[in-house]
């Protein structure tokens, strides 16, 4: 187990030199400059801050210095927010983030595994198809749709919760709701396809041969394979989530790491932006890694 | 043809095992007892002549303001209403459409193309060379790409071209991993294997075997990228990166509808009716083919 | 009273392809302690027919349209689903044709093998855990302590046909139905696993119902044998009378193309034609259409009669009297 999880770290350096590469020439190769917008700015002073910032120095230079600091994980300074370090605001936007992405995760869980279970009980009953009916719309209704029209209906209209903002117990409804109403139905559908393939396995005839009952069956016989498809759709469903909270925290006005990425990035805050996206291929790498992880221990024909 | 060489009489044998027109035949009859699917395709296809053909009918252009009308309700002047600059909301839908459509087949045809071409190369090479181009496909997956769409579009501008470019290369990953599945597995198929033996060329086999088998698997999955296409150029277009203004999709009215929302709900309502519907129509589709076709693929 | 009497029983699967009669009319019945065998080609009713009784068969599309099966008095085609579970896996066990598939490969033997117990009695998981590695010892694995912590697929496949049956029998129960449950193992591990079922049998008395196509094991082993065609019994009774003395044409087409009785450099013996289309009404016999004897009084409706002691055929020629076989 230990050498499976050193072996799957050592693995990521590649995938996280390439995206810091990319990352970086691509930011440095955006035509425009962070200091564009302050005019008034005398060509001596502009000098000094790219002085400051190493902006003077050769592009092979400010990479491999870029790649020094990365090693030793300090992501360097902001360009646009003075005396803020890229490792400052990412520790201080990214828990709120984190939470809202916890949040929708853990929706999409609840309810896509329940909808699916429901689902594969009664194949082409009612059930199933409101079941999958619900999963379809959710797939359909993306973030940017359901978000604004949640609102609409819950904030403006009904006002059960407020429009925008992160600050008491329910402001974290709508959002997570809307950013994990889409995974949910992604969940259900594995699930559903999951437990209906389990089901039909000779093995469930032994445990009913056996007189396990009808939630034995479903819990201790089925859901552990059943539930494989899903686990394995964590890692883009993690992905997506972080894209996902670039337009929810942009739509609820949420102080996190997505709107802040966003906002950056059209600010052209090349070092913030540079951190931003390899902070989330770390975050993606090792969710990937902790989802093999769950794999391995839920699927005894894996071995660490 | 009087005098067939014992070649071509085994071939027409072949044809029995191989999967033919008879398949496709097959598929389709399945496909037309699929409500859902049939709901679905018919959808897609009035969606489309509304969009390609409506602007042609309708007395409004997409960009022509009128302000003394601005942000009307659906009347029977404008059915769908007017924005905020007073301009005609289904002329707009009909140019949106066009847009949203456009952006989501021809990026779809990018990645069909790249992730074709990929996937088929890797299967039929095989062996080493097919594990190092499998394992660099599995790296960048791995890669957080929507990021990277948007740091393209914020470095080099909201450029329609690069729009298809960005969201195709995206996509291309799990179209190749299953074209490379589906060339591998039929490599190992009998009658790969007995064309092989009777000596029918490399050309032939191609065309005549592994094209047709391929298709399926294809159809299927570029009828289930579009949506996803079209999804994440509207996603891009909302975040404000996608097609610039006058120009307009349907991601881009979404985004304009919903900051007038508490007012004109209309503006926000009609836009995402016609892009969920859409996005409902190719998902039912593709899932129907899917289920006709008999094909398996990892949904993910 | 027998343990098992069945009668009558009718199970169609309606598909969409119209309604299979995949057992049309069998009824037979079983002695505690007694080895019945089933015999009969590929899609001729066995594994439905038992599967019926115990309430496992797929519904939709299967249903069962008529019939009783009294096991100790209670009638199991019309018990309660939770009436019939306390029965299957404690009064009833089964083994499965592949024990590759029949366990389940996520979870630990342990777990599999005590489940009976844990469902059925009041019974504490430590002693649950003790009593199975006994099983286990019984029927033959070894370092049975540590081999129960295992998962399915460290077992071969013999081994875990056994470790099957350590979970059938871990209830006692009072009946056995054994579904081809060599087919897929090698012959000797085969003759293993028969001679298994055989010692367990004469340990604790119980009935077995052995279902095969392999006539060679039947013999061997069951007291008596039912011939099934076509979703009927075409012909039951003792086992001797039955390799002796056929007395319906398809038995005895069966026994001709047994390869190895047959004379060696000589043609393989087979039987004609194919098994009728399940999904099509039969008027008559089923087999009348491959069957060398047939004559037209073959189309009328056809009953299993006894024509000698215990000894019973469905062919109304040799009812009659007409032909002797
Ligand atoms: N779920 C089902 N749906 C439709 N038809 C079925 C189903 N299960 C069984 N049948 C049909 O019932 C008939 C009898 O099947 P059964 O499994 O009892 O045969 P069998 O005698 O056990 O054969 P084998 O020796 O191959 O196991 C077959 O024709 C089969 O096609
Ligand atoms: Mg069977």
């Amino acid at each position: 187990m230990f050498r499976f999880i050193a072996a799957r770290l050592l693995q990521t350096i590649p995938v996280l030199f390439v995206v810091a590469t990319l990352a970086f020439f691509m930011v440095r190769l955006m035509p425009g400059g962070p200091f564009d917008a302050e005019r008034s700015v005398p060509p001596e002073v502009e000098r000094e801050l790219a002085a400051y910032y190493g902006l003077d120095k050769p592009l092979a230079r400010q990479y491999l210095d870029y790649l020094g600091q990365l090693i030793r994980g300090d992501l360097g300074p902001s360009f646009k927010y003075a005396n803020r370090s890229v490792n400052e605001m990412i520790a201080s936007t990214f828990p709120v983030s984190l939470q809202l992405g916890g949040l929708a995760l853990g929706l999409a869980l609840l309810f896509g595994i329940t909808a699916g279970v429901l689902a594969a009980l009664r194949p082409n009953s009612a059930m199933d198809y409101v079941a999958s009916g619900i999963s379809m719309t959710g797939i359909c209704l993306p973030t940017f749709v359901l978000g604004p029209l949640l609102i609409l209906v819950f904030a403006l209209n009904l006002r059960w919760f407020n429009a925008s903002g992160w600050f008491d117990a329910s402001d974290r409804v709508l959002p997570a709701l809307t950013l994990g109403i889409v995974y949910a139905a992604y969940v259900a559908r594995l699930t559903r396809g999951g437990m209906l393939e389990i089901l039909s396995q000779d093995f469930i005839r032994t445990a009913r041969a056996k007189g396990a009952s009808e939630a034995r069956i479903i819990f201790r016989h089925a859901l552990r394979g059943g539930l494989l498809p899903v686990i394995s759709f964590l890692g883009p469903a993690a992905a997506g989530i972080i894209t996902g909270s670039f337009v929810i925290e942009t739509i609820f006005q949420i102080p996190g790491l997505g709107r802040h990425f966003v906002t950056s990035a059209f600010n052209r805050d090349f070092t913030m932006v540079t951190g931003i996206v390899v902070f989330y291929a770390v975050l993606i790498v090792f969710f990937n890694l902790l989802v093999d992880i769950v794999q391995v221990w839920l699927n005894p024909k894996l071995k660490f | 043809m009087t005098q067939a060489p014992p070649v071509t009489e085994s071939d027409t044998s072949l044809a029995m095992a191989e999967p033919g027109s008879s398949l496709w035949h097959d598929a389709w009859l399945r496909l037309r007892k699929n409500k859902l699917a049939v709901f679905g395709g018919v959808t897609l296809i009035l969606v489309t002549l509304f969009c390609v053909a409506g602007p042609w009918l309708s007395p409004y252009t997409y960009e022509q303001q009128d302000f003394a009308q601005y942000a009307q309700p659906p009347s029977a002047k404008h059915w769908f209403g007017t924005d905020k600059l007073g301009r005609d909301q289904l002329t707009r839908i009909m140019y949106g459409g066009r847009i949203s459509l456009g952006v989501g087949i021809c990026a779809t045809l990018v990645s069909l193309t790249i992730g074709v071409m990929y996937g088929a190369l890797a299967g039929f090479l095989g062996g080493k060379t097919d594990a190092a181009m499998m394992r660099i496909v599995d790296i960048l997956y791995a890669l957080p790409f929507t990021v990277f769409v948007i740091l393209l579009m914020v470095a080099f501008g909201r450029n329609i071209v690069l729009l298809f470019v960005a969201i195709g290369a995206v996509e291309w990953l799990t179209m190749s991993r299953i074209v490379r599945g589906q060339v591998q597995s039929l490599r190992k198929q009998e009658f790969i294997e007995a064309a092989l033996a009777l000596g029918l060329s490399r050309r032939r086999i191609i065309l005549r075997h592994m094209i047709p088998n391929v298709l399926g698997p294809v159809a299927v999955y570029t009828t289930l990228t579009i949506p996803a296409v079209m999804l994440l150029e509207a996603f891009l277009s909302f975040l404000g990166l996608g097609v610039q203004p006058p120009m307009s999709s349907w991601g881009t009215m979404i985004k304009d509808g919903a900051e007038l929302m508490e007012e004109f709900p209309w503006l926000l309502m009609i836009p995402a009716a016609f892009f969920s519907l859409t996005l409902f129509s190719l998902n039912f589709l593709g899932d129907g083919l899917r289920d006709a076709l008999d094909v398996r693929t990892s949904k993910d | 009273m027998p343990l098992l009497q069945v009668q009558d029983l009718r199970t169609y699967f309606h598909t969409r392809n119209g309604v299979v009669r995949a057992v049309d009319g069998v009824s037979f019945d079983i002695e505690s302690g007694e080895t019945l065998g089933i015999v009969g080609e590929s899609g001729s009713g066995k594994s439905v027919t038992c599967y019926s009784m115990v309430g496992l068969i797929p519904q939709p599309p299967g249903r069962i349209e008529s019939g009783t099966a009294l096991f100790d008095g209670v009638d199991l085609l019309k018990a309660r689903p939770e009436q019939l579970r306390q029965i299957r896996g404690k009064r009833i066990a089964m083994i499965f044709q592949d024990p590759m598939t029949s366990l389940n490969p996520y979870m630990r033997v342990e777990d599999q093998l005590i489940e009976p117990l844990l469902i059925h009695e009041q019974i504490e998981r430590r002693r649950a855990v003790e009593l199975g590695i006994q099983a286990l010892k019984d029927v033959g694995i070894q370092d049975a302590a540590n081999r129960i912590r295992s998962y399915p697929h460290e077992f071969s496949g013999g081994m875990r046909q056994r470790v099957m049956i350590a979970m059938a029998l871990i209830t006692k129960p009072d009946l056995l139905i054994a579904d081809e449950p060599t087919t897929a193992l090698d012959v000797t591990v085969q003759a293993q696993i028969i001679e298994l079922v055989r010692r367990m049998q004469a340990e604790r008395g119980m009935a077995v119902i052995w279902i095969s196509h392999d006539l060679g094991v039947v013999a061997g082993l069951c007291k008596r044998v039912n011939v099934m065609y076509a979703g009927r019994v075409v012909e039951s009774g003792l086992t001797e009378r039955i390799f002796r003395a056929p007395r319906h044409p398809y038995n005895r087409a069966l026994q001709k193309s047994i390869p190895a009785l047959q004379p060696k450099g000589a043609e393989l013996y087979t039987i004609a034609g194919m098994p009728p289309d399940l999904s099509k009404p039969l008027a008559g016999c089923a087999f009348a259409k491959r069957c060398e004897f047939a004559q037209d009084s073959c189309q009328q409706p056809v009953e299993l009669k006894s024509i000698a002691d215990g000894h019973n055929t469905a062919c109304v020629r040799v009812q009659s009297g007409e032909l002797k076989l």
